[in-house]
Formats: structure tokens, C-alpha cells, sequence
């Protein structure tokens, strides 16, 4: 039986500071509160000063609660036993399934050595054009939506993950509505892919730093899976909440912040989780989708920033569609090289196309004459919006290309496109296709 | 005599030891747990207490764990072997690791950097009783493309006798190659290989000369508009996906200088993987050789040790130094030197230091100072020389460059290469914004034509924001015309698309060549009737242009493609025949490009592009000719 101490001589946020002897940095310990027991982590050690960060919140422990150290830090099941199971933040079980107590993996944090990664190589095909053709997303992948609140970004995810061909999918909530949990699940399930889903659900009603561990339980699991040759899809829905949370824990041991309020460290925070993505050389995948809200749809917010600075790219979920501009795949060229020789040359010229548009609707805004020019380009980008920006756009990726060539072929003379003379000859349609897209426009 | 401690406090990767006996500043010390020894490193003394930063993993460390002073500061190991590698921040081969450890990086583990099992062919330089310095050559061997010189270790003081030296054969880098005497009469063995440590620069050479020889990178915006030379320093703050890596990844393959060292310093593993699987495939077209072969990685990447991120531009820099000592040209890309100044701040956190601007700590700008004063161009005690380029990439928060980082560096480098969101967003790579970039070094086209083409460029966007307000109508033609030849430079010269084959990389010929085709135009006269002709024609032009770019240099092709822009200049633009004499031109042009670039060029240059705020704290190479 270990000792338990009882002296705790400071609470402050989260945190408690207790006296003990032989306790390691990062151990778990059982603090007992009037509300049930909480896990707590040790953060810091001073002498005999054990500082906690309890997860289940400070509220109501008092300076003579009971701290019992477990010996060991954080550990989760990992069986095929748990596909199809809900757990909450801490990794007990949400639904009215067992307890897992074999099989116990620690969480290491142990990062995977550069020299055994591979290129990434394989396009995860999802249906939607702003994403198949403009920003393609790739197995091992690390990829954000930066969105706000009141976007349809848990319907994105779903819909990604039911579409992607993986063997198994991880959903770490962190501080979510009951709703979107709900909603999330019952996608799953009516898809048909709870049976090779694990969820991590932390709820907005939980204790805020219980949040704090559901990225690293769904990435261990996800990481052992992946190690035994499967292709695991994480989806993390949503890291602010994970990143507000770190702020709490950093404030609560009077660290200086280094930019509106959150710590110094929240870059390297961030890249410890996103960083499990990866492509084994001999072994499965691990691709993480994840969930970023921008607090004021800002962007330069330090949770979207460091984010960005860190992922492979971000897509950008904004009045329910995914942005041309600033929506960015950064795994894309290693693999839109392969797809089919107009790929690259549509995405980047459909794009600068698009960017003169806005410019175009500008001028109109403010009420200047319309050159030919300016009229093509409001005709282009109007085709643009409604067959290949909408959200509800699903076709494959080749349908998509051929779409983009109907609607310049439509719009435009082929050396207006700035595409090279090459593809034009090969790629744009002949007359009677075109005017078939213009009898369907009509 | 070794000096004992034990763990006191923890605080993440910073532990405080209560320490007996002598202990020194920037020591490394071991902490020993269970069968793992933990590399750390003294960076502070408090009474008997000591502050170091662990470069693992503290994780399972408790109170009174022992501690184990080295009395050795934190080195690198130099010697033939380092070029092709991949070394962690703590110069451990990477694939060494992986074959003795598996995928993952477990903590405590560490192997030395050079094989001590391959033979290198030592060819000796000079006989028993040659007298020799630090930093002189013993022998050589051959490694890769060089005849890599073994040299008289560079912490050897004074003068030494050589008593012994070894035939022409192989060896191994440990085995004893010289035997030195010194003035006293004390024996001193070398091997191929020596310890020096990294936070100290190298300094055995005659002089520091003034960079001037352009260093080519093959990217047409730098190498015209903003250049770097051998020697100097340069920064690209950007925006996240802005194209910083992208663009250090382009001139690591394409950048015509001897060795290539890359640090990735706190970025994506995955971007480390893309170079060291492609470069072994690619064959440099200089040296027909693996681009792997000129190259060093060192990788401290996101989610390794912190501390070993910080110490990762240290050890990157002193293997530079150490090819810079046998005459070569190396250039050092640091991406992103903003990593290495957040894990100095999360050290400067921990220590509870009083902290500067965004909790930096109030030193960062003293120490990017003396990191980017390790580059250099410098005369060696042979007459030779050599020379370090750094270029780092800065990360800045909310890609806003008004932060302490980009600050700092700004004002210790030659060139700015400061990347814009419009233009990545807009996809105009590489994102370098023409209009608030800068360099201090000379390109190979001449100060006036650089001029003319940041004056149309100012004046092309000047028009450009003003149409959004008076409309298209508004606009005279001859405005128009400017903004159509700016937008037209912009896109077919400094744009350029590094996933292109041909296109990816221009060689100084090939942009002078291009260069000269373009001022052609930007200088002719065309006479529109109407606008949408004016846009129709240069559209024609640009994809013309565009076809040139991406055909081979000096084909078929190439020529065909060059005549066909020819027809097309010819047919709408007079040239000088028509139009008035040159020097009519040119005061012609001054006229059009000149109401506002003096505005632009007060705030932006004042000599060779170097920015006038930084006039009175002027401290670049003219100073160090002095030393
Ligand atoms: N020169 C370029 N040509 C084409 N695409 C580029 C270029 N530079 C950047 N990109 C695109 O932008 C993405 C982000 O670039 P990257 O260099 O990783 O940005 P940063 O390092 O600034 O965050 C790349 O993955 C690529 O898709
Ligand atoms: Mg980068």
C-alpha cells in the first residue's frame, strides 16, 4: 500500500501543492474530494513540494484531503476490445461497457525518430472538390479546420471520416456540447463505422482540465494500432478548448504569459500531440483531422497560430464552406502530382482566377463600370461558387477536374486562363460540350 | 576530480541540483535513473544549488536522484563522416538510433557521431619536424566530393612540432594519426577526430572579409532582386504556410555552394523526411553527384527534447565552421530560428528570469546577434578561404513582424527576404514581397536596373490601389500600361514554380539572359487604343512568357519560344529605333515610375537596398574589416 500524505498547503486554480517524499515528476495521484476522488498529475516538484494539476478541479478539497501517488504516470487500455466504446476524458467508460485493466500502454510521449518516417503518399479521398482538388488531404497527415462557432464543423469531420477509407477512428471531444457529441455518434453509427470507432468524449459540463488528456489517450491508442499495420483517422474536435485549458494550468502556477494569457510553451504543447501523425515505414498510419474555433474569427489568435505554424495545413470552415484563400494542404503537391497531369495547373489557375474575381466584385461594389474582362470574371466566379465551392458538392476528384474545364471552357478564351498551351490542347472541351454545360447553366 | 549532485526541484525539462564541489556554466551533466543517463546542461549557479536544462524527457525523475557532472562543456564531435548524416540537436546520428533503438526516440539513449569502424584513406601533408598551429592541415582523406583535411585540433594553443605522422593509408577516426610535441617538450596524440564546443565560435583564421561574391540560390526574385553572398546573412519571415520551407528546401537543393547544413530546428519531422528520402535520389547537376553527399541534417524537430532545440543552432553552425576551416563555402538554413528563441524562453521561464517583450527573455536580442555573427567570409592562415551563409526563417506570432524576433534579426542581417500572406494566399511564389524585401549584397544586375524595377513595381502597385478607387476608367493608359508590365514582372519573373522541373531552379546565366528579354519591355513603348488591348496582348505575352520558363535552357524549344515573345515585342512595342534616343528614354521612364518612389525608397533603402532605419546602429562588414 502506498502512504497517503494529507498535508496539502496551497490550492490555487487547479492546481494543489501537497508534502511528500519519492514521488516522480509526471506521476498520478488520487486526490479524494468531498464531490468523489480526482486524478490529479504531478507538474513541478520544489524540495518536499509536490505540485498537482487535479483534473477534476480543486473545488472543495480542503488542506487536510487525502493525496494517494499511483507510481506510475498516465496509462490507457489498448485492445481490439475497445472498438465500438465511448469513454470520457479521463478513459473511463461513458457507455454501460467494462472497465479495461489489461493491456495497459503508458503514455510516453516518446517522439517517433525522423528516420523512420516515410513521405506521405496516399491522397484520402473525401468528395469534396475544395478539398480533393484545391487541397488534397493525405494519409499521415495533420490537418485543422479553423473555424468559428456556429460552423458546421462536427458535420465536416463526420463526414470526412465516413467517407475516408481507414481501418480505425478515434474521436477525441474536448469540452463539447452533449448535442454535437450526440450528433457525432449517430453519424458514426448510421454510416456503419461506430464498430471500428473509439471515442474520448469530454463534455463543456466536465471539469475543464479533464479535457487535458483526451488528446493523448485517442493519439496512444491510435499510435499502437498504427504500429500493428493499421490506418487510423484521429479526429480532435476542439483543440481551443484543449489549449484554454493549458492556459488555466499555466496561470494557476503563475507562469509569465507569453501572448494573451497562454504560456510560452503552447507551440511545443501542440506539436507533442500533433506530431503522433505519421507514416510508419513498416508498419500503419496515423492522420489527424482536427477541430480549431477561432476565439473572433481570428486567425492570429495564439490557439489558431501556433496551430497553423505546426499542422500540415488548415482548412479554413467559414459560412459553411471551405475558403479558397488561406485553406492550405501542405502534403497536397506529394500527391496531386500523381493524380492527373492537369491537377496542379487547374487548382493553382482556378484559384488565381477566383482571386481576380473577388478583386472584380470589389470594383462593382463600389460602383465602377464593368470592363469585358470584369464581366467574364463574374460569370466565372459566380460558376465557380455554385458548382465547386458549395459544401454540398460531392462528385470525385477526375469529375471535378473535367467540371473546372467546363467552366473556364464556358467563360473564357483558352489563353485567358494563364494555363500553358499543352493542357489547353489536350484538356479543353470541344464546342458542343460547352455548349451543353451552358444549356445545363440554363 | 568529478563532482557529484542530487535533484532538489523539477520543473519540466529544467532541474535545480544541490550540488558539492566545483562545478562550471554550461557544463553537461548526467542524470542518472535507473540504467538511463540524461543528458543535461548547467545554465545557471545559485549557491550550492545549480539550474540545468535536460535535453530528454524528465519524466519519472524524483527528488534526490543522482547527478553526475562531466567537468566538459556541451560539444560536437568533428572529423570526416558528418557529410550525408542526419544528427538529432545533440549531433546523435539519427539512423544509427533507429537501427539499434527502433521507430521511436527513447530517452537516455546517445551514439557517437562518427563511425569508429569506417576506414577513411589518410594521405599525410607534411613530414616529422613540420611545425604547425591549430586549425593546420595534417593529411588529408577523401570524403564525398572533397579531400576532407585532418587538421591540428582547433584548441590547441601555440606552436607544436610534428615528431610523428602516420604513412598514406586507412584508418579509423580514433586511431592515432600525429604525435605533436610542444614548446615544453609535452607529447600530444591526434586522431582524425576532435571536440569543440558549440557556443564557442571558431575563430582561427587572418581576416574577416567583406561578403561580396553573390551566392547563387537559382530562385530568380533573390538572385536579381535580393541577393545573398557568400558569407553574409539573410532571414525570411513569413506567415505560417507562407512558404519559408518551401522555399529553404529549394535553395538547399539548388544553391551553388560546397556544403549544405539544415537545422530544422523545431518544425515539422515530416519535412526533415522529405529531404533526407529525396536528396539521396537527386544528382547535383554542378557535381554529378547525390545531393546527400554535400549535405548535413540536423533534425531537432517539434516534438524533441526542447533543450535539445536550443542547443540544435549550435551544433548546425560549429559543423559549418568546421567545413568553413578547409576553404569551402557553407551555407546554413535554419528553419525556424523563432523555435530556438521559444525554447530559450521557455528556459528563461523556468529559471523565473525577468522577461522581455512577449515574455522573451531580455538577452534574445544579444544572442541572435552573436548567432548571425557566425557567418562569415573569411581569409584562413593559408591564404585560402572559406565562408558560413546563414539564412534563418522567422515564425512570427500572428504572422505579424512588429515582434521581438523578427525584430532582432532584422537588425543584424544583409538581406530581408520577408514573405507576404496576400501573395501565398494569391499563390504568387515565392511569396517574397518585392516591396518591403531588402539586401545589403550586390547582384549581378546593377544597382540602376534593380532601381528601375522596384520603381515600377512600387509605381505598378501604386496605380493598382488606386484603380480600386477611381475604377479602371479613371485610369489613363499610360498608368494602365505600367500597372500591365509590373503585374507582367511580377508574374513571370519573380514568380516561379518550385515544383516545376525547369522552371524550379534559373541559373545566373539563364536569369541575365531572361532579364535582359524583360527590360526589353519594361522599357518599351506600346501604343494601345484601348485598354482591354493593352490586357489582351500582355496575357498573350505572359503565356508566352510562361512557355519559356518552363523549357529547357538552350533548346530548341528555348529558342522557339524566345523568337515567338520576340515576333510578339516587335509587333506592338517600339524599341529605341523610333522612340527617342536612350537617354531620353530613360528620363522618360524616371518621369512615369518616379512620383511616388521616393517615398517608397525613403522608407525602404538607402544604400545597395539596406533599409535607412538601421543607418545609425550600422554595423555590418565594413566594421568587420577592421578586426
Ligand atoms: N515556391 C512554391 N511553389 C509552390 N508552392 C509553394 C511554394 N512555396 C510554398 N508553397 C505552398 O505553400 C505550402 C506551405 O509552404 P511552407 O514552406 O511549408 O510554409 P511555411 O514554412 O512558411 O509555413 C506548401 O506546402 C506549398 O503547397
Ligand atoms: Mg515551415
Amino acid at each position: 500500500m502506498r502512504t497517503i500524505y494529507n498535508k496539502i498547503r496551497r490550492v490555487s486554480g487547479n492546481v494543489i501543492m501537497v508534502q511528500a517524499e519519492g514521488v516522480g515528476f509526471g506521476e498520478l495521484a488520487m486526490v479524494a474530494a468531498p464531490g468523489g476522488s480526482s486524478l490529479a498529475e504531478v507538474i513541478k516538484i520544489e524540495d518536499n513540494r509536490i505540485f498537482l494539476q487535479v483534473f477534476g478541479g480543486s473545488s472543495g478539497i480542503s488542506t487536510g484531503s487525502e493525496v494517494q501517488f499511483l507510481g506510475h504516470g498516465l496509462k490507457v487500455a489498448f485492445s481490439e476490445n475497445l472498438l465500438g466504446r465511448v469513454f470520457n476524458g479521463i478513459g473511463e467508460p461513458r457507455d454501460k461497457g467494462p472497465r479495461f485493466t489489461d493491456n495497459l500502454i503508458e503514455i510516453t510521449g516518446e517522439p517517433v525518430n525522423p528516420a523512420k518516417r516515410v513521405i506521405p503518399h496516399k491522397m484520402i479521398h473525401t468528395g469534396i472538390p475544395m478539398i480533393d482538388l484545391f487541397n488534397s488531404l493525405v494519409e499521415s497527415q495533420k490537418i485543422s479546420i479553423f473555424t468559428s462557432a456556429g460552423e458546421p464543423y462536427n458535420a465536416l469531420l463526420s463526414r470526412v471520416a465516413l467517407q475516408a477509407q481507414v481501418d480505425i477512428i478515434l474521436l477525441g471531444g474536448m469540452g463539447v456540447r452533449f448535442d454535437d457529441y450526440l450528433f457525432l455518434k449517430n453519424a458514426l453509427e448510421e454510416g456503419g463505422a461506430l464498430t471500428r470507432s473509439i471515442l474520448f468524449i469530454h463534455t463543456a459540463a466536465e471539469p475543464v482540465a479533464e479535457c487535458l488528456m483526451v488528446p493523448d489517450l485517442c493519439l496512444a491508442v491510435a499510435e499502437a494500432f498504427a504500429l500493428e499495420g493499421k490506418n487510423v483517422l484521429v479526429l480532435l474536435t476542439d483543440m481551443t478548448n484543449f489549449c484554454d485549458a493549458l492556459k488555466e494550468v499555466a496561470i494557476s502556477m503563475e507562469q509569465v504569459p507569453a501572448n494573451r494569457g497562454y504560456p510560452g510553451d503552447l507551440y511545443s504543447q501542440l506539436a507533442a500531440r500533433y506530431e503522433k501523425a505519421v507514416d510508419f515505414e513498416e508498419a500503419g498510419s496515423v492522420t489527424i483531422l482536427s477541430v480549431t474555433t477561432m476565439p473572433g474569427n481570428d486567425v492570429t489568435h495564439p490557439v489558431p497560430d501556433n496551430t497553423g505554424y505546426i499542422t500540415e495545413g488548415q482548412y479554413y470552415l467559414n459560412n459553411g464552406r471551405i475558403e479558397p484563400f488561406g485553406s492550405l494542404s501542405r502534403l497536397k503537391q506529394l500527391v496531386n502530382k500523381d493524380s492527373r497531369e492537369d491537377h496542379r495547373a487547374i487548382m493553382d489557375g482556378m484559384v488565381h482566377l477566383y482571386a481576380d474575381y473577388q478583386e472584380t466584385l470589389e470594383k462593382k461594389a463600389m460602383g465602377f463600370r464593368m470592363s469585358a474582362w470584369d464581366n467574364k470574371l463574374l460569370d466565372y466566379g459566380t460558376a465557380f461558387e455554385r458548382e465547386l465551392l458549395d459544401l454540398s458538392v460531392n462528385i470525385p476528384l477526375a469529375a471535378a477536374l473535367d467540371r473546372s474545364w467546363q467552366i473556364l471552357s464556358a467563360c473564357f478564351k483558352p489563353q485567358e486562363t494563364g494555363l500553358s498551351s499543352e493542357l489547353i490542347d489536350k484538356f479543353w472541351p470541344v464546342n458542343d460540350e460547352k455548349s451543353k454545360v451552358d444549356q445545363d447553366r440554363a | 576530480m568529478i563532482t557529484d549532485g542530487i535533484i532538489y526541484g523539477i520543473n519540466k525539462n529544467m532541474i535545480t541540483v544541490e550540488f558539492k564541489g566545483d562545478i562550471r556554466q554550461n557544463e553537461v551533466a548526467h542524470v542518472i535513473i535507473g540504467d538511463q543517463r540524461l543528458k543535461s546542461e548547467v545554465v545557471r549557479i545559485r549557491e550550492n544549488l545549480a539550474d540545468l536544462q535536460v535535453f530528454e524527457d524528465t519524466k519519472g525523475l524524483k527528488r534526490g536522484d543522482k547527478v553526475e557532472f562531466s567537468g566538459e562543456l556541451l560539444t560536437v564531435q568533428l572529423g570526416p563522416g558528418l557529410l550525408g548524416q542526419l544528427f538529432d540537436g545533440l549531433q546523435n546520428p539519427l539512423h544509427k538510433l533507429a537501427e539499434q533503438y527502433g521507430q521511436f526516440l527513447k530517452r537516455g539513449k546517445a551514439v557517437a557521431a562518427l563511425s569508429a569502424e569506417q576506414l577513411w584513406l589518410f594521405s599525410p601533408a607534411l613530414k616529422p619536424g613540420a611545425v604547425v598551429r591549430a586549425g593546420e592541415t595534417l593529411g588529408t582523406v577523401p570524403e564525398a566530393l572533397f579531400e576532407h583535411q585532418i587538421m591540428v585540433p582547433f584548441n590547441l594553443t601555440g606552436i607544436y612540432e610534428v615528431v610523428e605522422i602516420a604513412d598514406r593509408a586507412e584508418y579509423r577516426v580514433n586511431d592515432k594519426i600525429a604525435l605533436l610535441k610542444d614548446g615544453k617538450g609535452n607529447l600530444r596524440p591526434l586522431s582524425m577526430n576532435f571536440f569543440w564546443p558549440v557556443r564557442q565560435a571558431v575563430n582561427i583564421y587572418q581576416e574577416r572579409l567583406r561578403p561580396v561574391e553573390p551566392l547563387i540560390s537559382q530562385i530568380r526574385i533573390i538572385d536579381t532582386m535580393f541577393p545573398v553572398a557568400k558569407g553574409g546573412t539573410f532571414c525570411i519571415p513569413g506567415p505560417f504556410g507562407a512558404g519559408k520551407t518551401v522555399l529553404q528546401q529549394l535553395t538547399s537543393r539548388n544553391a551553388q555552394v560546397d556544403i549544405v547544413i539544415i537545422a530544422a530546428c523545431g518544425e515539422r519531422a515530416g519535412e526533415v523526411v522529405e529531404t533526407i528520402r529525396q536528396f539521396p535520389q537527386i544528382t547535383d547537376p554542378l557535381t554529378g553527384r547525390s545531393l546527400m553527399e554535400r549535405t548535413i541534417i540536423v533534425g531537432n524537430t517539434s516534438s524533441m527534447p526542447v533543450a535539445a532545440r536550443e542547443s540544435s543552432v549550435y551544433t548546425a553552425v560549429t559543423m559549418a565552421e568546421y567545413y568553413r576551416q578547409m576553404g569551402l563555402d557553407v551555407l546554413l538554413l535554419a528553419d525556424s530560428t523563432s523555435r530556438w528563441a521559444q525554447a530559450m524562453r521557455e528556459r528563461s521561464g523556468r529559471l523565473e528570469e525577468i522577461p522581455g517583450e512577449e515574455a522573451f527573455p531580455a538577452y534574445l536580442e544579444s544572442i541572435i546577434a552573436s548567432f548571425y555573427e557566425r557567418a562569415g567570409l573569411v581569409r584562413l592562415r593559408d591564404g585560402r578561404t572559406g565562408s558560413v551563409t546563414i539564412g534563418g526563417t522567422v515564425s512570427p506570432a500572428g504572422g505579424n513582424f512588429d515582434e521581438p524576433v523578427t525584430q532582432a534579426t532584422l537588425k543584424v542581417v544583409g538581406a530581408f527576404h520577408g514573405l507576404s500572406r496576400e501573395r501565398s494566399d494569391a499563390r504568387h511564389y515565392p511569396a517574397i514581397d518585392p516591396l518591403t524585401s531588402w539586401s545589403r549584397y550586390q547582384s549581378f544586375i546593377g544597382s540602376e536596373q534593380r532601381e528601375m524595377i522596384i520603381k515600377l513595381l512600387s509605381r505598378a502597385n501604386e496605380i493598382e490601389q488606386m484603380m480600386k478607387v477611381v475604377g479602371e476608367e479613371g485610369t489613363s493608359i499610360a498608368d494602365f500600361l505600367i500597372y500591365l508590365k509590373g503585374l507582367f514582372f511580377d508574374g513571370v519573373y519573380l514568380q516561379q514554380n518550385g515544383f516545376d522541373p525547369v522552371d524550379g531552379a534559373t541559373s545566373k546565366e539563364r536569369q541575365s539572359h531572361v532579364f535582359e528579354l524583360l527590360e526589353k519591355i519594361i522599357s518599351g513603348y506600346f501604343a494601345f487604343d484601348n485598354k482591354d488591348e493593352a490586357r489582351a496582348f500582355f496575357q498573350k505575352l505572359r503565356l508566352s512568357f510562361l512557355n519559356l520558363n518552363s523549357a529547357v535552357w538552350d533548346s530548341d524549344d528555348f529558342s522557339r519560344y524566345e523568337n515567338q515573345l520576340a515576333g510578339l515585342i516587335s509587333e506592338s512595342c517600339q524599341q529605341e529605333e523610333d522612340a527617342i534616343d536612350i537617354t531620353n528614354r530613360q528620363a522618360f521612364m524616371e518621369q512615369d515610375f518616379d512620383s511616388t518612389f521616393i517615398r517608397a525608397r525613403s522608407t525602404r533603402t538607402l544604400k545597395d537596398g539596406m533599409p535607412l532605419h538601421h543607418g545609425d546602429d550600422y554595423r555590418g562588414e565594413d566594421a568587420d574589416d577592421l578586426q
